[in-house]
């Protein structure tokens, strides 16, 4: 297994650029403002670089080499054509402060881009400049806070988020300057009405709330909720992580949520890049479109332009327009797709997650047995007696040529499993999947040592997490090994 | 699970063993064991004053992170340094590393602490 | 089935009595009537690769890519090594997932390693986190980080710094409750004897820029000595291009260093996705946010990295974190990492010296013009102020008629013009002529 770092390979004079010789030499710097020391930089080749990066890959699991069964990732094939038109060198090219001018051809994706997402969503308008999901969850936020004080409703202090939501919504309201209630769940990770209806009142600014949540159950008392919120006030926000189960099926604008975010990363296609870049637009209902962030794109009479005069505005949350690139992949993704073809997409998801759970609950515990949306969770093995744990189940899958599911979330059960298929797998991937768990599943009676030291096939085994967070070693010069 | 007699508990599964005026704290062996291996320590600083239920530190594991809750309100006098090398030692002798040892303001406080019996009660 | 839906009806059959249904509707029976959307959206229909890139390419061929540009204040056009693409078009990289189970992302972990050492050395930091969105949200964070780590709630602006970077961390303050104060520059640099003088207990930091927004390189070391007489942080924005000639941010005392890698093999794509970057000492590790990857090893006892520190982060540390970032831009990181050992201890010198050159080159041209003048006397590194007789709009006409795209309105007629290394003596003495002619 290829195992050396960059810095290895270097040796003194050798090169990898190629710049054209400077026209001009004749200026210096004053030495005061000159950098004081040496640049500890690797040298070497375009060849061995090459060979590097292409080495460190092949130790890279992604969608493109095998199957991630990774709840609330929608871990989706990503299009090629999608990355083609990325790089269309009519729009790569394009500086974001060119005048308006040069740059209709950007404004217009953009601009089409945000029509079909207030389409796909139920909302009035939608912003594309957060970066990522969280972000989106913090924007989305600040917007409820603006909305409240333009009321002169100062004294809603808190924002209700269920037991089994993600970490990133209780940490986006303590960013947005809120304090977090927290409101328990049902066994199946719905909201319990008679929690929220003891949570719910006029110091609470509004709910976060995935639908279908993490659980993959579709929250039905969804207008009994919205009813306990708006009657004291508050407003609804959709964290939009689990849109794959919904499209073409149910709209949030319709829900009756007033705020959400999209996850493009997830639901439309665009590559997840080992951690981002994401996109996480927020969309609103027309009585809170005025706090959106600036820019937005307009179009007056067949041409578009940035607006920023907007007096309302939550005011501006990023350099430029957000993750722009990202967003010509999701539109592409859109046109391929179109109408019919994005509820064949939720209709898909569906359908593969229950399948994978019928043909696996009589080996692993499922507690909320009915139909799921677009994921599902599992408590672990059904037989506990083994002493293997969720852990040595998704490291075995690694032996086996899948990635794990997400595991140790939610945090409803202990043991938690969390599978979501999508749409773009096929049934003989899921069937080997299935047939990898119930190996899995009969190893850990036979011999849960085997799990216990999986996995032993990857290209390192399990690693020192303690060690590293103890001595951390962070950059190549501090390295004791 | 090791519970050592003569010492106090919280219900945030502090150990408080108190000399005179002073109360030495640290976390119980159920209280490591949660956390799983601990990997960092954030302690105090000396003279600060701190009220009961006061959040004076924090304990991190690979997976988790734990507050440290003032058990009783006083002045910080003395902090475990050794800790931020080895905070390992806290699941190794969780009754021996003491994180801080706080100048009690309040010694009525003590009264609201668990003896080890109900503490074993507590966390059953 | 959509092509990107594997399932025959065979499949689809098997699927559906695997699970006792007859119809894909039973699985969204549960979704009440009234929130069940029954229309389609007003959407085209699913359109085939040929008609996709016919649209793409409609809409985007209403740009004007023609254009030379000499325009930067925050994105800038630089030679992007063609290694780049072609390596973070990988797939084992662009459609991996974040790296959790370190056994199967060693590529993606070592890499953001990578990152980091390059990173730490280039701006003389002990620690750098895997990236941040963009610059202007990772000053927003270094204001929250400042105040978390002093347990204040007051930051120092020096106006020097990106208006766009301000702006940001003016909405995060809004919300999150603290203060911003911006602080007017002097000659174009920042304003240091005003702002020791504002520094008191109630300051989390003070942060300044190098080069700044102008373009001037600063050198913001009295900024930190006075920061740490008062127990407060100073952060640097920095361009990490020209850290390769300019003083380094740690040798300026800094605490924090924030910016955007943009300049390191990041194409201009109308602002994103670009890279943001944070770096720390090592008193201050556990108070960066973001992910960070550190060298351990596996229990056989080879290297291998993982991501570490995660207790600071949100999903551990949920309502408590110091922020809610999740993400990180991975595959920039990768793009980064590939641009600066592409280009190498010499590389990246020779490069950020021919930006000075160059840019010096221009200023000295345009200023032999009577209608231009140079604003400000301090030394810059790519970009400078002119000030125009000629109305902006005029100018801006002249030059996007003739295929140049013309420096930012800073308004009153003043121009910050950029000049990277990718501008050859021709372009530059196009710009020249064509504002000769005005």
């Amino acid at each position: 297994m290829y195992n050396k770092l960059i810095f290895e390979l270097s040796q003194p004079t050798k090169l990898a650029y190629s710049l054209p010789k400077s026209f001009i030499n004749d200026y210096q710097m004053d030495s005061s403002l000159k950098r004081e020391s040496e640049l500890v930089f690797p040298e070497v080749s375009e060849p061995e670089l090459v060979r590097h990066y292409t080495n460190l890959s092949n130790k890279n699991f992604g969608v493109d080499t095998g199957f991630y069964p990774l709840g609330s990732c929608t871990m989706k094939y990503n299009p090629k054509i999608n990355e083609a038109m990325a790089t269309h060198p009519w729009l790569v090219n394009m500086h974001p402060l060119a005048s308006k001018e040069v740059s209709q051809g950007s404004l217009e994706l953009m601009y089409n881009l945000e029509r079909a997402l207030s389409e796909i969503t139920g909302m009035a308008k939608v912003s594309l400049n957060p970066f990522a999901g969280s972000h989106g969850e913090l924007i989305g936020l600040m917007i409820m806070k603006a909305y409240h004080q333009k009321n002169g409703d100062l004294k809603r202090t808190k924002i209700i988020v269920p037991d089994s939501a993600h970490g990133t919504n209780p940490a986006s309201a303590t960013v947005a300057g809120y304090d977090v209630a927290v409101v328990t769940s049902n066994l199946d990770g719905t909201v319990n009405i008679e929690s929220l209806k003891e949570t719910m009142d006029d110091t609470v600014a509004g709910i976060m709330l995935t639908n279908p949540n993490t659980l993959g159950i579709y929250e039905t008392e969804i207008e009994e909720i919205k009813t306990i919120v708006k009657d004291n006030g508050g407003l609804l926000y959709y964290d939009g992580a689990n849109t794959n189960a919904i499209l073409g099926k149910s709209r949030p604008g319709d829900m009756g949520f007033d705020i959400i975010h999209l996850n493009l990363h997830k639901t439309f296609s665009t590559p997840h890049g080992g951690g981002g870049p994401g996109s996480g637009p927020v969309g609103v209902l027309a009585h809170l479109t005025e706090f959106l962030p600036v820019p937005e794109v307009v179009k007056t009479a067949g041409r578009f332009e940035l607006n920023y005069n907007l007096p309302n505005s939550i005011g501006q949350i990023s350099g430029f327009y957000g993750n722009y690139s990202i967003l010509i992949r999701a539109y592409t993704y859109i046109l391929c797709m179109g109408k019919n073809g994005l509820t064949e997409v939720s209709e898909n998801a569906v359908l593969n997650a229950n399948y994978v759970m019928a043909r696996l609950k009589d080996y692993y515990l499922l507690p909320i047995d009915k139909f799921c949306k677009h994921e599902f969770v599992f408590d672990g093995l059904i037989d506990k007696s083994t002493g293997v744990t969720t852990l040595d189940v998704a490291k075995r899958l690694l032996d086996l040529g899948f990635h794990a599911p997400t595991i140790y979330f939610p945090l409803n059960f202990k043991e938690s499993m969390m599978i979501e298929p999508t749409e773009t797998e096929s049934k003989a991937t899921l069937d080997s999947f299935i047939d990898a768990m119930i190996q899995i599943a009969k190893e850990a009676k036979e011999d849960p040592e085997l799990l216990k030291n999986s996995p032993l096939n990857t290209p390192v085994r399990r690693v020192d997490e303690a060690t590293a967070a103890r001595d951390p070693q962070l950059r190549w010069v501090d390295r004791t090994y | 699970m090791e519970i050592k007699e003569g010492l106090l508990y919280s219900t945030d599964h502090e150990w408080i063993q108190v000399e005179g005026n002073i109360a030495a704290v640290g976390i119980t062996a159920f209280a490591q064991e949660q956390l799983g291996e601990i990997v960092f320590v954030e302690l105090p600083t000396i003279d600060e004053e701190v009220k009961q239920e006061d959040t004076f530190g924090t304990v991190e594991s690979v997976k988790a992170a734990s507050d440290i809750i003032a058990p009783v309100s006083g002045k910080i006098i003395e902090v475990n340094e050794t800790l931020e090398d080895s905070p390992e030692i806290m699941n190794d002798n969780p009754y021996g590393a003491w994180i801080a040892k706080i100048e009690l303001s309040d010694a009525g406080q003590l009264d609201g602490l668990m003896d080890a019996a109900a503490y074993a009660e507590f966390i059953k | 089935m959509h092509r990107y839906i594997p399932h025959t009806k065979k499949d689809t059959e098997e699927m559906f009595s695997a699970i006792g249904i007859e119809s894909i509707d039973e699985l969204f029976a549960d979704i009440p009537e009234n929130v069940r959307f029954k229309g389609e959206y007003d959407l085209v229909r699913s359109l085939c690769d040929v008609e996709v890139t016919e649209e793409i390419d409609k809409i985007a061929k209403k740009n004007r890519i023609d254009m030379i540009p000499f325009i930067g204040a925050g994105a800038y056009d630089h030679y992007i090594p063609s290694t780049i693409q072609y390596l973070t078009s990988r797939s084992e990289f662009a459609t991996a997932y974040t790296p959790y189970q370190p056994e199967v992302a060693q590529g993606t972990l070592q890499y953001i390693y990578e990152f980091q050492s390059l990173m730490t050395n280039l701006c003389n930091m002990d620690v750098s986190n895997a990236s941040m969105y963009d610059a202007s949200t990772a000053l927003a964070e270094a204001c929250m980080m400042m105040n978390n780590a002093t347990k204040r709630n007051k930051v120092i602006i020096s106006d020097t710094v990106s208006p766009n970077y301000v702006k940001v961390a003016q909405t995060y303050g809004k919300f999150r409750g603290f203060e911003v104060i911006v602080v007017p520059s002097k000659d174009g640099t920042t304003d240091a004897e005003k702002i020791k003088l504002m520094l008191d207990k109630t300051v989390s930091g003070v942060i300044t820029q190098t080069p700044n927004f102008y373009g001037i390189i600063e050198n913001s070391t009295a900024i930190s000595e006075a920061c740490h007489e008062v127990k407060a942080l100073s952060t640097i924005v920095v361009n990490p291009l020209a850290q390769a000639v300019v003083k380094s941010a740690g040798s300026m005392q800094s605490d924090i260093v924030v910016g955007d890698a943009q300049p390191l093999g990041i194409p201009l794509s109308f602002g994103g996705a670009y890279l943001g970057f944070m770096l720390t000492t090592k008193k201050l590790m556990r108070k960066l946010p973001g992910r960070i990857c550190g060298l351990t090893k596996d229990i056989d006892g080879n290297r291998a990295f993982v991501l570490t520190l995660q207790a600071r982060e949100q999903h551990i540390r949920r309502e408590k974190a110091n922020s809610n970032i999740c993400s990180n831009q991975s595959l920039n990181v990768l793009a980064a990492t590939i641009f600066l050992t592409t280009l190498g201890k010499v590389g990246l010198i020779d490069m950020a010296d021919q930006n000075y050159q160059k840019a010096h080159y221009a200023l000295d041209k345009i200023v032999t013009l009577d209608k231009f003048e140079r604003v400000y006397e301090a030394d810059f590194f790519n970009e400078f102020v002119v000030k125009s007789k000629i109305d902006y709009a005029v100018i801006k006409e002249k030059l996007e008629k003739n295929n140049i795209l013309p420096g930012l309105h800073l308004g009153d007629n003043k121009i910050l013009f950029c000049v990277t290394e990718k501008r050859s003596a021709t372009q530059i003495d196009k710009l020249f002529s064509l504002l000769g002619e005005l």
